[in-house]
């Protein structure tokens, strides 16, 4: 990871390169199941207009570690995704039961809203989402709408570098951000995410709609971030989740009687156990690629 | 949580230090624009409400059997709006027979066989866009010139019904071009396929597939002109008749009447307009209704 | 066949050549008898009096007066009603409002006109605001009303346009739903809110009926909403269902005021159709 020079007090608390690298590499040192765990999901699952989608997700997400969902299409794991920062509300016939708890606090509690769940778990999507504005007011719209208004300048500067896109767009920053290249756009959709100072950052398929290179370097990206934050990826190319994750989760569908289709989590564990020698056979099926 | 483990995460210390429940941002200007959400929505819905309730407190009175079988009249004790209703529904069919089949013929051609790159086909679209938002009065103006006054009809119930056709043309031709355009092309290909000629795919295959919602829009065309008043004005309708209209006499139309009752200074013709208009708004509602109902039935997500 | 099918295309080419024309010849005989200066710039408007004064000015501001009315309520609550549809309403409130709306815009004009001057204007009398008969503000409010659904429609498809992917992008950022609609919806269908617009305001101006019943036929240079007024539309739609002698002086004013109105028409027409192209051009 490049370090960006250091300025003057002005700067973000969070985003302090010195802290943050001291922070996470403690953190990274110790053994992936005795990491903070983020997302602690018991029995979760979702129904849309009273059809069942997903059932019985029991997962422990860990920090600083990076954590894909992969399995065939349909099995639930965009839907558990968007569980995860109640993207799902948005949804009006969407209901979630079981218990999601981000830091022993559970997210679907009473007490809970929505917004500043979202503000601490941010999303990247599957097709890069600028909104039609300049690159500066693209990543400047969370600290603004999240009334994060001081030291605006810096914080977006350092978003950008952490997406590893200062560099390209440095000189044009007020220009629109819909004529960049795809992979820009879609850097330009994590620095969003990362200006407002997450805890976690989803990703919904993020280079499915991408050319192999500009994956190459979204897939840099992702290891560098795991060293400051969680990130949970969604993706349907099983190479990609055994080159950048730590921790694999394996979403499979199961035929009801009544020939209804739901999405069931079959097996977590290390990525290289998933991939090398999982313990559930339809896990292993998948990933040698006799089913899916 | 302090010493080494606040240091050592910065993130997680913040976000478990702030509860997650809801504070800031039900902001005030967050509520006040609500507000005027809700207004904006509930003038729209109110004012129906109050339309239709001044309308018929005023007109109930005088809706009675007098008012459908008798013609006008000075007296308002016998005033009825037969001739009136007659002519509109005259004017209904009129427009059936002519201004639809060109209005979908058009939409036809312009969606099935026009070579669309063509800068002649662009400007037919173009034009045709522009008629929809032309006021109505000015198509009373070209009625006058050329229908009344040029041809020499003189003001009868087909120059009328003619310019209320021209001007029902575009809004029937832009709603029919929708139907046609959702059709998926897969219908098209797969009569093609077969080896059908393109018009007899059209006409087999894409027609029936959009009859739907070119009927909508017709209804919605028709019920528009039915209630159209202002060109009428122009081109003569506003005379009174007693009799029955033909094609070619003189005629006047439910709006034209009202028109001229709510202009009358005793009291009691405007209870008669009032009356008047729950024909004409039972008419008209009956058609959008049954309009809507149709969309909504065969409304096909493709 | 086709041939048949591209004749009828045609026909709505003949219908604006007719309109043109039908403006045209007599407009050109009009000037030549008054001269454009005296049509455009002084403010009597008398022409079928002796002597007569042929100024449109009055027709304009008249015009101008109900206008401004009608854009005070159709065009702010429209929007209001676009932005809840489609950012805020929930399926069920949608599929009751919205056909609510379009019987509202389908109810003939000359119901309008009878709900402006016999349930408006007493109403503003019986507030203690004394309105006469026929004014520029009750005929404009009604005519807001009437355009409401339009606004309301047009903008809620300007808005639907928007690529959901953008909502998502500025929810998951945490921006609630008034940032959402305000600094993301909003904004990225502006051409297509602003075209709405642009045609309701054309619509307003070109509204006849309305103004016939509920504005009066007094030709004056006033913006006082209370007064009454005469808007071209009006002018154009009383004479013409009068009984001028064809070839007269007056007769011609009906097709100079007429022109004047088409051009205006005409060219807010051009730019909606204009905007809603850029419009169409970014987001399809």
């Amino acid at each position: 990871m490049d370090a960006p020079p250091t300025t003057t007090g002005t700067q973000p608390r969070g985003l302090q390169p010195e802290t943050m690298a001291g922070a996470s590499n403690e953190s990274i040192e110790l053994p992936m199941d005795q990491r903070e765990v983020v997302f602690d999901c018991r029995e979760l699952g979702v129904r849309y207009a009273g059809v069942r989608a997903l059932r019985d997700v029991d997962l422990n997400i860990h920090r600083n570690t990076v954590t894909a969902l992969i399995g065939p299409s349909g099995c639930g794991k965009s839907t558990f995704l968007r569980c995860l920062n109640r993207m799902n509300d948005l949804i009006p016939s969407a209901v979630v039961d079981g218990a999601c708890l981000y830091h022993d606090e559970d997210l679907y509690g009473p007490q809970i809203d929505a917004i500043e769940v979202r503000k601490r778990i941010g999303m990247v999507f599957q097709k890069p989402n600028p909104f039609p504005k300049s690159i500066y007011d693209n990543v400047a719209f969370g600290p603004r709408v999240l009334g994060m208004k001081d030291g605006l300048d810096d914080r977006i500067e350092q978003a950008l570098r952490r997406a590893a896109l200062w560099d390209e767009v440095k000189d044009r920053l007020r220009q629109g951000a819909l004529g960049l290249s795809g992979g820009q756009q879609q850097r330009l959709c994590i620095a969003r995410a990362l200006a407002v100072e997450p805890d976690v950052i989803l990703m919904d398929e993020p280079c499915s709609a991408l050319d192999p290179i500009s994956t190459a370097a979204i897939e840099d990206l992702m290891t560098d971030l795991k060293s400051e934050y969680t990130v949970v990826i969604v993706t349907h190319n099983m190479q990609q989740a055994a080159r950048v994750a730590d921790m694999t989760a394996f979403f499979s569908v199961d035929q009801g009687e009544t020939g209804t289709r739901c999405g069931v989590l079959i097996e977590v564990d290390s990525t290289e156990k998933i991939f090398t020698k999982p313990s559930n056979e339809r896990t292993e099926a998948y990933v040698t690629g006799r089913f899916g | 949580m302090n010493g080494p483990t606040r240091t050592a995460s910065v993130h997680a210390t913040r976000a478990v230090e702030r509860s997650l429940a809801g504070r800031r941002h039900r902001s005030l200007a967050a509520s006040v624009f609500l507000v005027y959400l809700l207004f904006s929505t509930l003038v729209g819905l109110v004012a129906l409400f109050v339309l239709l309730f001044t309308i018929l407190r005023d007109g109930l009175p005088y809706l009675d059997p007098t008012l459908l079988a008798n013609a006008p009249s000075a007296n308002p004790a016998l005033a009825g709006a037969r001739p009136a209703i007659i002519a509109s529904v005259m004017i209904a069919l009129v427009l059936i027979a002519t201004a639809l089949p060109i209005a979908i013929a058009t939409a036809v051609y312009l969606e099935e066989f026009a070579p669309k790159d063509r800068w002649w086909i662009r400007l037919i679209e173009l034009n045709i866009q522009n008629l929809a938002a032309i006021p109505s009065i000015i198509f009373g103006i070209l009625g006058l010139a050329f229908l009344v006054r040029g041809l020499g009809l003189g003001p009868v119930l087909l120059a009328g019904a003619l310019i209320l056709g021209l001007q029902m043309l575009p809004t029937v031709i832009i709603s029919a071009r929708e139907a046609l355009r959702a059709v998926p092309d897969s219908v098209r290909q797969g009569g093609m396929a077969l080896g059908a000629t393109r018009l007899q795919v059209v006409w087999r295959e894409v027609l029936p597939a959009a009859i739907p919602g070119i009927a909508t829009g017709s209804i919605l065309g028709l019920s528009r002109a039915i209630g159209e008043t202002a060109p009428l004005l122009m081109v003569g309708a506003a005379t009174f008749v007693s009799y029955n209209p033909g094609l070619l006499t003189q005629y006047t139309v439910l709006p034209i009447l009202i028109y001229q009752w709510i202009k009358l200074p005793q009291a009691d013709f405007q209870g008669l307009a009032a009356a008047a208009i729950i024909v004409l708004l039972a008419i008209l509602i009956t058609m959008n209704g049954f309009a809507i109902w149709m969309r909504n039935r065969y409304e096909r997500k493709w | 066949m086709i041939g048949v099918l591209a004749l009828c295309a045609v026909i709505s080419i003949l219908v604006t050549v007719g309109i043109v024309v039908a403006l045209m010849v007599p407009s050109l005989e009009f000037f030549t008898e008054v001269s454009p200066a005296e049509f455009f710039t002084t403010a009597k408007w008398a022409p079928l009096f002796k002597p007569a004064a042929f100024g449109v000015l009055p027709l304009i501001t008249g015009t101008l007066n109900t206008t401004f009315w009608a854009c005070t309520i159709c065009l702010p609550l429209g929007l209001g009603t676009a932005i809840y549809l489609s950012e805020y309403a929930r399926p069920r409130a949608r599929a009751v409002i919205k056909p609510v709306l379009e019987v509202l815009a389908g109810i003939p004009t000359v119901v309008l006109g009878y709900f402006a001057l016999t349930f408006l204007t007493p109403l503003l009398r019986s507030l203690g605001w004394q309105v006469e008969i026929f004014n520029a503000f009750s005929a404009g409010i009604i005519i807001g009303v009437l355009l409401l659904p339009t606004v309301a429609s047009l903008s809620e498809d300007a808005m639907k346009a928007v690529p959901s992917s953008l909502r998502e992008g500025s929810f998951g950022l945490g921006a609630n739903r008034f940032q959402v609609s305000t600094r993301v919806v909003v904004p990225a269908a502006i051409s297509g809110i602003a075209a709405s617009f642009v045609l309701a305001i054309s619509r307003a101006i070109g509204e006849t009926t309305i103004v016939l019943i509920a504005a009066g036929q007094l030709a004056h240079v006033s913006f006082m909403p209370g007064d009454s007024v005469e808007t071209m539309t009006a002018f154009i739609a009383a004479t013409g269902a009068g009984d001028v002698p064809v070839g007269s002086i007056s007769y011609k004013t009906i097709f100079a005021v007429g022109l004047t109105l088409f051009v205006i028409t005409l060219l807010l027409n051009i730019v909606a159709i204009r905007m809603v192209r850029r419009f169409r051009e970014v987001y399809e």
